[in-house]
């Protein structure tokens, strides 16, 4: 019987077998990159807002404290997002005029609220808590990243499981003096390490990866 | 919430007890066990093919329906094709959330965080005091308040259900009138037109109402009475207090209130009495009884409790000595009791004569003699007035006034027979005199006695308005429905058992337009414009002598704590006629014909639960019986009319009739068949329509509770019920039942002693010879640093009264699947509540044992879990991840105890929205295809923690509670730190009472138990 294939199409099916290999492999890697990419994980991705509210602005130039807005974060698992009322403390004296307020005044004259973005979720199934973070001396910055040079606000995290287990399997990396927690322009000293362990002993932080920590 | 058909005619076997039984068989085995076996059922002790089948299959209905008609091929193709959407299903994005803060802050709230408020409910107008948890304005989970004289922390079924009474969507929701919908402003001019109608007399005004203790909302319709000279207040509910209002009237000619100090009481007698789980401050007996039941070592001193009674209840499975005798027979018993206390009594010696042996009888009355002053007698509801009047006679002539039963002023505002009351009513209404007929809650065309026919004479009132939470039987005959305002939606008032004034508060505005009685009553007095607040305040602010600045202050602390301080009622001296026992007997039902007996359905109450999914799903106690009611019968009295266990038959009494299903039920007595209230709803909602029957059909006027003359015929037709009891169990062990080894009970699941027994051997619930050795095991034992949470149950405080299993549904977020879900076994209530049998069929001892998650140390279904969702905390907890559960089931393949819950559909309800507001925010709510379990709150636990960490110290003990401990009326459930030798848990362990279930399997549970210890009279023995 005589051949169907030519013997160059052995070329053919040697690089495809080849081929596929790597094609899956490829289209694993693309698939995986994809799922850490921006465009899936919304990290660095600035959220557009009703009103184009700064960070940047506010916490950075002018030195507003985090708590001045989010006000249970020391007391709740919940930071909490300001009321209109907060706005309007200063906002009813400066920029009364500004058009890019006018959201604000409205919201706070036909008693509206205002519908922000929400820039950092998590899945429903995970119950995290700001209180004991921000108490056991894990600051603002460590996972909302560089807030006060913010103009809009992005995700500075991934905020998958793997990102929050490399504190919680090492939290002497990241844990700060409890007296800089809210320094939006904190810098890790060199020997974090060194600090870190001897915090992580005076704050009795625990390395809790059991899971009904965070899912219950 | 899901609600499945009703059917009568099942053809499929496995859900009801049908086998043929060999009763003799039966008799023969238990005699041979000497009485110490347990049982749960008859099939067991039969050991049937079918029960052999359940107690192997924990899901017995479950693979042969399903994967019928798929063959291999298919099989494969739906795991590809599932194992690749598995992995799609991964890959989608998390929505887009939005942020939505307050314009202005409301005082107090921190979001994340819970409120507590203090409110009240009442129970046939009684009230028991509880604090609801508020999650940003939201009422989500009821607990008892401590300060309440009628809760002391604890709570009952009911209470813990209401939550989802209010968020329900079956509730009525607009002003109705005529079928069409209207505003409460048109209802406004309505009524104020029928006001100049009939003014000024009011002649043809007729108020009726529930049971009202609340002195604000009494004051109001007494102010319309002095409006109105004419008008008339009638008062009924079907589980009226008529016969303790009778009593009293004829043992000490006025009504008075009873309240009784268990906790100071060595013996108590009940006579069909079910004061632990039914009546005023049944919550707190149930605290005073079962703290007389706590056991520190051999020299503990128990009370003792008799009781001769009709249905098996809650109360007769914590007696001593429970004699099961017609409830017709009470009174006899009763009479002779008395005899023995120097009471004559009337008529012939025929009325003298009860099935109770006089040697018990005697030996009963010589343990009173001895404990004159620190016993009491209890009369039950069901019982007829010279019972209760012969009870108080009873209770004067052995010095007991005072110190173990007070009396006061009734509770009730205006004390009547309301059997009486609403008799007036129907006949007013049949002779054309009643203008207007306000109805203020209640549902009396369902569930007023038969005789009356009170639909039809209903329609002769001239103009009716309702006001109830749901356009029930009555609304739709009314020319005006008012929704009402849920009790966490309205202010008002109400008094415990004992007088104590408890505020009702609401916890939410009204969320579909109700309105409250007090508002109603407004419109009717023409005074319309006050809020249900300033009404039930003002009227405070002028009775109190607080004046000003005082009574603000007085008010807050009242809102805060939930009582009035100083307003129970004070003890009033009365004695009882000394002639009592001369009353002429009640008439006498035929000894030998079928005798029936009604009583309030366990979960259902008198219907006015029964769109409550919760309760219809909670099983009820000892039968264990859900979503239905039954013709309870003995199993002797089956056997003599050849009753079938299931079989559906028509109840005839005088000319009406209804149908039910057959339930034979162990500890009943003969020739009785017990029917319980509340079922056979026809405009409940869409969880309670058509359940069970309709046993108000059946019951008249002059024979609320117990009558004569009931026929039985066969329908031809089976009914198949959803029981509980069949499902979970466990296997006590490997040997057939008749085994005569040493060992056939080593691994009796519940652990009882006398105190006699107890004293004798103090380790009797531990048997070492079945322990396993530490070498048992390669690995080593596993220890738990810092907190290592365990729990002890003790089984000598359990009531079974179910409140644990509804608290853990509220606080966990658990979804109501249906009675044809829970015949396959497949509720998912986390803790269950095991009911066993000891001794004869007729009236054996009965047991509850109360099964959460075992927390096991060496936890069998953690290791078989594939994907790594459950697995164990460094603190003891055997923890279930749900988002890491992919469905296998073999954890609750390898659980020997049965705890594991798996979501066969998506029972969940996503659907409606008004039940978003009610769930738990800090419990995931679970969807298809994940397994579930008790998870020893831990979200208390973590919220315990993060607190403690905050604050630099330890967790204190007790600063943890499980919902199930809370809700506990008995404090029955103690959780804690067993790493921590003073804690309240670790010490209880210490006990040489505590036993652990199936400890040979080397498990190792942190759920331990305390075994019970019974306190029989030496004198008796039975």
């Amino acid at each position: 019987m005589a051949q169907i294939f030519h013997h160059s199409t052995n070329l053919i099916s040697r690089l495809s077998i080849y081929g596929g290999v790597f094609i899956i492999a490829l289209l694993g890697a693309a698939l995986y990159g994809i799922e850490l990419s921006p465009w899936y994980t919304d990290q660095h991705v600035a959220r557009e807002q009703p009103v184009p509210f700064s960070h940047k602005h506010h916490a950075g130039e002018l030195g507003i404290d985090c708590r001045y807005c989010h006000t249970s974060v020391e007391k709740s698992s919940f930071a909490g997002l300001p009321p209109t009322q907060t706005c309007m403390t200063c906002h009813s004296r400066i920029w009364t005029n500004a058009s890019m307020l006018e959201p604000v005044r409205a919201s706070y004259r036909d008693d509206k609220s205002l519908s922000w973005t929400r820039v950092n979720a998590l899945p429903d199934f995970v119950y995290f808590d700001h209180s004991i973070h921000v108490s056991k001396g894990i600051g603002c910055t460590t996972c909302h990243g560089p807030i006060a040079e913010m103009p809009l606000t992005w995700r500075a995290g991934s905020l998958y499981m793997q990102w929050c287990l490399e504190c919680h399997r090492e939290p002497e990396k990241y844990v700060r003096p409890k007296s800089e927690v809210f320094n939006p322009y904190y810098q890790q000293p060199k020997n974090q390490l060194e600090l870190g362990r001897q915090l992580v002993k005076e704050y009795k932080i625990q390395s809790l990866q059991n899971c009904s920590t965070c899912h219950r | 919430m899901s609600k499945d058909s009703n059917s009568s005619d099942n053809s499929n076997s496995n859900y009801s007890m049908n086998e043929t039984i060999d009763l003799a068989a039966v008799r023969a085995k238990l005699a041979k066990d000497g009485g110490k076996r347990f049982w749960q059922s008859l099939e067991e002790l039969a050991e049937t093919p079918g029960y052999r089948y359940k107690l192997e299959n924990e899901f017995p209905e479950n693979s042969e329906n399903e994967a019928e008609g798929i063959d291999r091929r298919g099989i494969l193709k739906l795991m590809a094709a599932s194992a690749a959407m598995a992995g799609l299903s991964a890959c989608t994005k998390l929505p887009t959330e939005k942020i939505v803060p307050y314009v202005r802050p409301p005082e107090e709230i921190i979001p994340g965080k819970p409120l507590f408020y203090a409110t009240s409910m009442t129970q046939s107008g009684v009230a028991t005091g509880l604090l609801v948890e508020s999650h940003m304005g939201r009422p989500t989970k009821i607990e008892g308040n401590p300060e309440h004289p009628g809760s002391l922390g604890g709570t009952d079924v009911f209470n813990q259900a209401s939550i989802l009474t209010l968020y329900d969507p079956d509730r009525s929701q607009t002003v109705i009138h005529e079928g069409r919908i209207e505003s409460w402003a048109a209802f406004l001019t309505a009524i104020g037109n029928v006001r100049s109608q009939i003014a000024p007399r009011g002649t043809g005004l007729r108020i009726l109402t529930e049971t009202v203790t609340s002195p604000s909302l009494a004051a109001q319709i007494r102010g319309v009475l002095s409006q109105f000279p004419d008008a008339k207040w009638h008062q009924y509910e079907p589980c009226m207090r008529d016969a303790a209002h009778d009593g009293a009237v004829t043992a000490f000619g006025k009504p008075v209130n009873t309240v009784y100090h268990l906790d100071k009481a060595d013996v108590i007698v009940s006579l069909d009495a079910d004061f632990l789980t039914t009546g005023p401050g049944h919550t707190r007996y149930a605290r005073d009884f079962s703290s007389r039941r706590a056991i520190e070592g051999p020299g503990a001193k128990l009370n003792r409790l008799y009781v001769v009674e009709c249905t098996p209840s809650s109360t007769g499975s914590m007696a001593d000595h429970r004699r099961a005798v017609r409830a017709s027979e009470v009174e006899a018993f009763t009479r002779q009791l008395a005899t023995e206390f120097g009471i004559a009594s009337a008529g012939a010696p025929e009325n003298l004569t009860s099935s109770v042996p006089p040697a018990w009888t005697m030996a009963l009355v010589r343990n009173l003699e001895k404990h004159r002053g620190a016993c009491v007698v209890i009369p039950g509801e069901g019982q007829p007035a010279i019972v209760h009047a012969l009870a108080h006679a009873m209770n004067a002539s052995l010095g007991n006034a005072g110190k173990t039963v007070s009396y006061t002023e009734p509770i009730e505002a205006n004390p009547m027979n309301q059997m009486h009351s609403l008799r007036d009513l129907v006949n007013d209404m049949n002779a054309g005199a009643v203008e207007l007929l306000v109805m203020l809650g209640g549902n009396p065309v369902y569930d007023a006695p038969a005789d009356f026919e009170f639909g039809p004479t209903l329609l002769k009132a001239k103009l009716r308005v309702h006001s109830g939470l749901y356009y029930d039987e009555t609304a739709e005959l009314c020319h005006w429905h008012v929704p009402e305002a849920h009790f966490l939606e309205a202010w008002s008032d109400a008094r415990a058992y004992d007088g104590t004034v408890g505020i009702v508060q609401p916890l939410i505005a009204p969320l579909y337009q109700g309105r409250s009685a007090h508002e109603l009553i407004a419109a009717l007095a023409g005074d319309s414009g006050k809020s249900g607040h300033d009404i039930v305040r003002d009227y405070w602010k002028q009775q109190r002598p607080e004046k000003d600045k005082a009574f603000d202050a007085f008010w807050q602390k009242s809102l805060h704590d939930g009582v009035m301080a100083g307003t129970a009622l004070l003890a009033i001296p009365v004695s009882p006629r000394t002639d009592i026992g001369r009353e002429p007997p009640a008439p006498a039902l035929d000894k030998n014909a079928l005798e029936i007996v009604y009583r309030p359905d366990p979960t259902i109450g008198d219907g006015r639960y029964s769109n409550n999914g919760w309760l219809q799903e909670t099983p009820k106690t000892i039968t264990r019986l859900t979503w239905d009611n039954a013709a309870l019968v003995s199993i002797n009295t089956a056997v003599r009319l050849k009753l079938r266990h299931g079989q559906y038959m028509k109840l005839k009494v005088a000319g009406r009739e209804v149908y039910a299903g057959v339930f034979a039920d162990p500890g009943h007595p003969d020739n009785s068949i017990t029917l319980h209230l509340g079922y056979g709803r026809r405009r409940a909602g869409n969880v309670g329509n058509g359940q069970g029957f309709n046993a108000y059909f059946l019951r008249t006027s002059g024979a609320p509770w117990m009558a004569g003359g009931l026929q039985l015929e066969d329908s031809g037709k089976k009914y198949y019920f959803a029981v509980q009891q069949y499902h979970y169990m466990m296997e006590e062990d490997g040997h057939p039942a008749d085994t005569e080894s040493v060992n056939a009970f080593r691994r009796d699941l519940i652990q009882v002693a006398t105190l006699e027994e107890f004293q004798k051997d103090p380790n009797f619930a531990r048997h070492p010879e079945t322990e396993p050795g530490e070498k048992l095991s390669l690995y080593p034992r596993f220890k738990s640093e810092g907190y290592a949470w365990g729990m002890s149950i003790d089984l000598n405080r359990c009531i079974g009264c179910n409140a644990c299993v509804v608290a853990c549904v509220s606080e966990n977020n658990i979804a109501v699947v249906g009675k044809d879900q829970v015949a396959r076994g497949r509720a998912m209530q986390w803790i269950r509540i095991d009911t066993y049998f000891r001794g004869n069929l007729e009236t054996p001892e009965m047991y509850f044992e109360p099964l959460p998650c075992m927390q096991c140390e060496n936890a069998p279904c953690e290791v078989v879990c594939p994907v790594g969702a459950t697995t164990h905390s460094i603190e003891g907890l055997n923890e279930m991840t749900y988002n890491r559960c992919v469905g296998t089931r073999y954890c609750s393949n390898n659980c020997p105890y049965k705890v594991r819950r798996f979501n066969f559909m998506l029972y969940s309800d996503y659907k409606t929205p008004s039940l978003y507001g009610m769930r738990n925010p800090n419990v995931t709510v679970r969807s298809r295809g994940v397994m579930e379990k008790c998870t020893y709150c831990v979200q208390r636990i973590n919220a315990a923690k993060i607190r403690s960490e905050e604050e630099d110290r330890l967790v204190r003990d007790g600063e943890i509670v499980t919902a199930c401990q809370s809700a506990c009326p008995a404090e029955a459930i103690v959780f804690g730190n067993v790493n921590d030798p003073k804690s309240r848990v670790s010490k209880l362990k210490a006990q040489s009472r505590d036993y652990s279930l199936l400890d040979d399997l080397n498990t190792k549970p942190r759920t331990t138990y305390l075994a019970r210890v019974r306190n029989p009279n030496p004198e008796i023995r039975e």
